[in-house]
């Protein structure tokens, strides 16, 4: 079963990392970024367990604040000029 | 009462992955980044969760425990302040959603003469 669900979440990362490629916006990006490092914590804990190692449990603490800290650090500069000159390049 | 905590956990397991694929289907199909970020904000949590409450049950050791509530209060926390701040930047900078398309407008009309 803990087989079962890794399987699943490989099939999911992959389908947030197609979003990456595709996706059309900016925030697109990001939000499969940040669906792909949620799934990432997932994998490494059910990893632990189906290699019977539960240690692994600290580095999916430690994934978890990479990832809030690098989505919230790249949308902390939403407000810059790189932002907007996408959009005005897009029309 | 080991066979129960079994079943329960591939119950917990099993929920956690349907809504994964069902976030991953919504991340790829939708039509527009707002519906996108409602697909994948409202499974994320909730599939994140249940796969970690599943993992609870196979092991009922004293710190592996500990270390999968922090890793469950983290990603509760952690998830939906990310998208709530990506859904705000992107407003802020007026990626505006789809919110009819002309296809649909001429399916209706052709369907009510």
């Amino acid at each position: 079963m803990l087989i079962a669900a890794t399987i699943a979440i490989l099939v999911v990362m992959v389908m947030a990392i197609t979003r990456g490629i595709v996706g059309p916006t900016f925030y697109d990006r990001i939000l499969a970024v940040n669906m792909f490092g949620t799934k990432t914590v997932l994998l490494i804990s059910l990893l632990g367990f189906v290699m019977g190692r539960p240690e692994f449990l600290d580095i999916a603490i430690v994934y978890a604040l990479i990832n809030f800290i690098s989505v919230i650090g790249v949308l902390r500069y939403s407000d810059s000029s790189v932002f907007k000159l996408r959009k005005q390049q897009k029309k | 009462m080991d066979t129960l905590m079994d079943i329960s956990s591939v119950l917990f397991l099993l929920t956690g992955s349907f809504l994964c694929i069902s976030g991953g289907v919504g991340i790829l199909r939708f039509p527009d980044f707002y519906t996108r970020l409602h697909a994948v904000g409202v499974t994320d949590t909730l599939a994140t969760a249940m796969i970690l409450i599943g993992l609870m049950l196979q092991n009922p050791d004293g710190l592996v425990i500990v270390k999968l509530v922090i890793v469950l209060l983290m990603t509760l926390f952690i998830n939906p302040t990310a998208s709530h701040a990506l859904a705000q930047a992107a407003m802020n900078n007026d990626l505006m959603p789809v919110l009819d398309r002309k296809e649909d407008n001429k399916k209706v009309k052709s369907s009510n003469p």
